[in-house]
């Protein structure tokens, strides 16, 4: 098939700068571990309050300056609604939902995840500046959507 | 030379009578995009008998699928019929009447569950909210509706080339099965979630739901969705727009291969909507995200096409330069105007896509209301703009009508008006987003938070916006109204282009859709059997349903 000569020295840059894309996103995604949420732990959505840790659920500390914060989503609200942390520490935030599919956002920040209900999700944060963090639901859950948030206070 | 080939009548009411459905889904939903603008900016709070989220349903349903759906299906069904002869076959015809039936009851089943606030489930309708069955009963009438259409359309190709022996097919007939064939292998998700899944669930059949596999189901129809809406925009790029400023169809075999492309590419790639969620191995989502990143190539194939296009019609007219064929091209027709307007805003639109495939940054712009920015771009701007453009012509081409001097200005006042107000719309949105304002919310300051009150500013200019594109969208419903009933009688082209002289024989085997369609299926089970066998044979705890609204 002809193709015209200018069009395959476009095609050719194009198709380099696709593969620099692809190698970059490997690279970061596989030798970096810059993974998306991908973890695969069930979970009974019906029994989230009577299964450990979502039973009570809220901060634990699991080393220097390091957090596991269990949380659950549901309508229209996060438990715990508000954590204290202190600045320079690294969070792991695991998250289930009780009922429909949330969103789970700190804005200003790389945590950003769906909470489904029947599975558990993560994200690990480090949070170096003191002030006081907005958690929200960024997906659709229902009438009271917009009020559904929480606080994260880094002292 | 013989008179140009006109669309018959039988056609003719066929194809506008998709087409005025689509335009009146469009008003409406447009009507409901500016409410929901003013109560994010602060200016209305919805009453409690119609809430934001209904209305913001509504709006994804009538803008998404039906506005889209239908308009593609008249657009195709004219161009089948304008380059096989100028009329259907009569079973062609046939289905296309079927199809368009299903596709209004089906319409009309979900705009009234929406209306009745049986169904504000979003035009995503995630389950475990659970709709009334019947909405999505109408959302499964609307895609087999349009599936009996392009059976129809498959049958007019079919019997055009049993009766031309060895000729190559038309290219507007052949990028509209394209467009179709890739229609019917991307609707197969979301009929199999609908009636597998969601169906026999909401009627109460079986009590809970796999929503990992319901996700994956709707995001396999999802992303190849956004396609069959730009492959209807991309044949009028490649095969009309030449025509209208006086040139010819640079390479008949490329536009074929770009078609061809998208078939193959465009269905394995929908995890790249399911970064940020659970349940889904890393390794899948990295091959459905390469994939996205390889779709580009069609795109830049086309960029290059058309700019060829445009520097070879300003070269043979006599320009000079570097770009001084940018001058010659006619800017004074409202049908190239609004089009070359559309065409650049699919630019950023498309490196904003390669931002939200991207597993890594789609971590900042995931759910906030970049993507919806996004979309408003690609889907609202750059094919939107398209389909106005065309029915500048084909609806006066269809009804017998012209457009006149002051509807071709009207016309280019809106494309003016559109492009304004999505540069404050969409503009602030891509901002509000990177800054973590999320989508599909109604209006909020969260408690008064100081970061969401930040806000507040980007959420105004979107309002403006908005508003800007309310107007804009009254003057086009408008214009096509008029184009179709009161416009003066007279004779208004189809313009078709022809592909250069210099161009080079096609390939027979762009043509044989045996072999793409069955390349295309291998690459979707490479993309999606394996992991949605697993999901079906390790299924997550099921979901009840529930109504949270």
């Amino acid at each position: 098939m002809h193709i015209h000569r200018f069009e395959k020295i476009w095609l050719i840059i194009g198709g380099a700068i696709v593969v620099i894309f692809i190698v970059s996103l490997f690279i970061s995604t596989f030798a970096m571990g810059m993974q998306p949420p991908s973890i695969r732990e069930t979970i009974d959505p019906k029994v989230v309050d009577q299964t450990p840790p979502f039973d009570k659920p809220g901060l634990k500390q699991i080393g220097d300056k390091r957090y596991e914060a269990d949380m659950t989503a549901f309508v229209f609200g996060y438990g715990p609604a508000q954590m204290e942390v202190p600045a320079g520490s690294t969070v792991t935030f695991r998250v289930t939902s009780k009922d429909v599919v949330h969103g789970f956002e700190i804005p200003g920040t790389d945590v950003n995840l769906m909470a489904v209900p029947g599975l558990v999700n993560e994200a690990t944060q480090t949070f170096n500046k003191p002030g006081e963090y907005l958690i929200l639901c960024n997906e659709y859950c229902g009438a009271g959507h917009q009020l559904m948030s929480a606080k994260l206070i880094v002292k | 030379m013989a008179t140009e080939t006109r669309v018959d009548r039988k056609t003719s009411k066929l194809s506008l009578a998709y087409i005025l459905v689509a335009f009146t889904a469009f008003g409406l939903a447009a009507i409901c995009g500016v409410l929901q603008g003013m109560d994010r900016g602060g200016a209305v709070t919805m009453p409690t008998w119609l809430g934001y989220y209904q209305i913001l349903t509504a709006h994804g349903v009538l803008m998404g699928l039906v506005f889209t759906t239908f308009f593609i299906v008249g657009f195709l069904f004219a161009g089948i019929a304008r380059t096989t002869g100028g009329s259907l076959t009569p079973a062609g015809a046939r289905m296309g009447w079927i199809g368009y039936w299903l596709m209004v009851i089906g319409t009309a089943m979900d705009v009234v569950t929406i209306l009745t606030n049986n169904a504000t489930v979003l035009y995503t309708f995630y389950a475990p909210m659970k709709a009334s069955p019947y909405f999505y009963i109408g959302a499964t009438l609307l895609i087999v509706g349009s599936w009996v259409a392009g059976w129809g359309m498959f049958h007019c190709f079919q019997t055009w080339r049993k009766n031309n022996p060895g000729q190559r097919t038309p290219l507007i007939a052949f990028t509209a099965v394209a467009t179709m064939v890739l229609w019917q292998l991307a609707t197969l998700g979301v009929a199999a979630e609908a009636l597998l899944q969601l169906i026999p669930w909401s009627f109460g059949w079986v009590d809970k739901i796999n929503v990992v596999l319901s996700r994956t189901l709707f995001w396999f129809f999802g992303h190849p969705l956004v396609y069959f809406w730009l492959l209807p925009a991309y044949i009028c790029w490649y095969t009309i727009m030449p025509k209208i400023v006086g040139g010819k169809v640079f390479s008949d075999a490329i536009t074929r291969m770009v078609f061809v492309l998208f078939v193959l590419i465009s269905t394995p790639i929908g995890f790249h909507h399911q970064l940020m969620e659970p349940g889904i191995s890393e390794k899948w989502k990295f091959l459905h995200v390469g994939l996205t990143m390889a779709i580009a190539l069609p795109s830049m194939i086309t960029a290059f096409m058309l700019f060829a296009t445009f520097e070879s019609v300003g070269r043979a007219k006599g320009a000079s330069g570097l770009f001084g064929w940018f001058k010659k091209l006619p800017w004074g027709d409202a049908r190239f105007f609004s089009l070359f307007l559309a065409m650049l805003w699919f630019i950023p639109a498309g490196i904003g896509g390669i931002i939200n495939a991207s597993n890594q940054l789609n971590a900042v712009v995931h759910n906030t209301v970049w993507v919806t920015g996004h979309f408003h771009l690609t889907v609202g701007t750059a094919v939107a703009m398209t389909f106005f453009a065309i029915s500048y012509w084909l609806i006066p081409h269809l009804t017998g009508r012209k457009l006149t001097k002051t509807a071709n200005d009207i016309g280019k006042l809106q494309g003016v008006l559109w492009s304004i107000g999505m540069i404050f719309m969409s503009g602030s949105m891509h901002i509000l987003g990177l800054l973590g304002g999320p989508r599909r919310t109604a209006g909020t300051t969260y408690g008064d938070d100081p970061t969401a009150l930040s806000w507040m500013p980007l959420h105004k200019l979107t309002m403006i916006g908005g508003i800007i594109l309310f107007i804009a969208a009254v003057i086009q419903v408008s214009l096509v109204f008029y184009l179709a009933f009161k416009a003066p009688k007279g004779e208004e082209e189809f313009p078709v282009g022809e592909v250069a002289e210099e161009a080079q024989e096609t390939p027979r085997i762009l043509e044989r859709w045996k072999i793409w369609v069955t390349l295309a299926v291998v690459l979707i089970l490479i993309g999606y059997g394996i992991p949605i066998t697993d999901m079906i044979q390790n299924p997550p705890p099921g979901v009840e349903g529930i109504r949270t609204w």
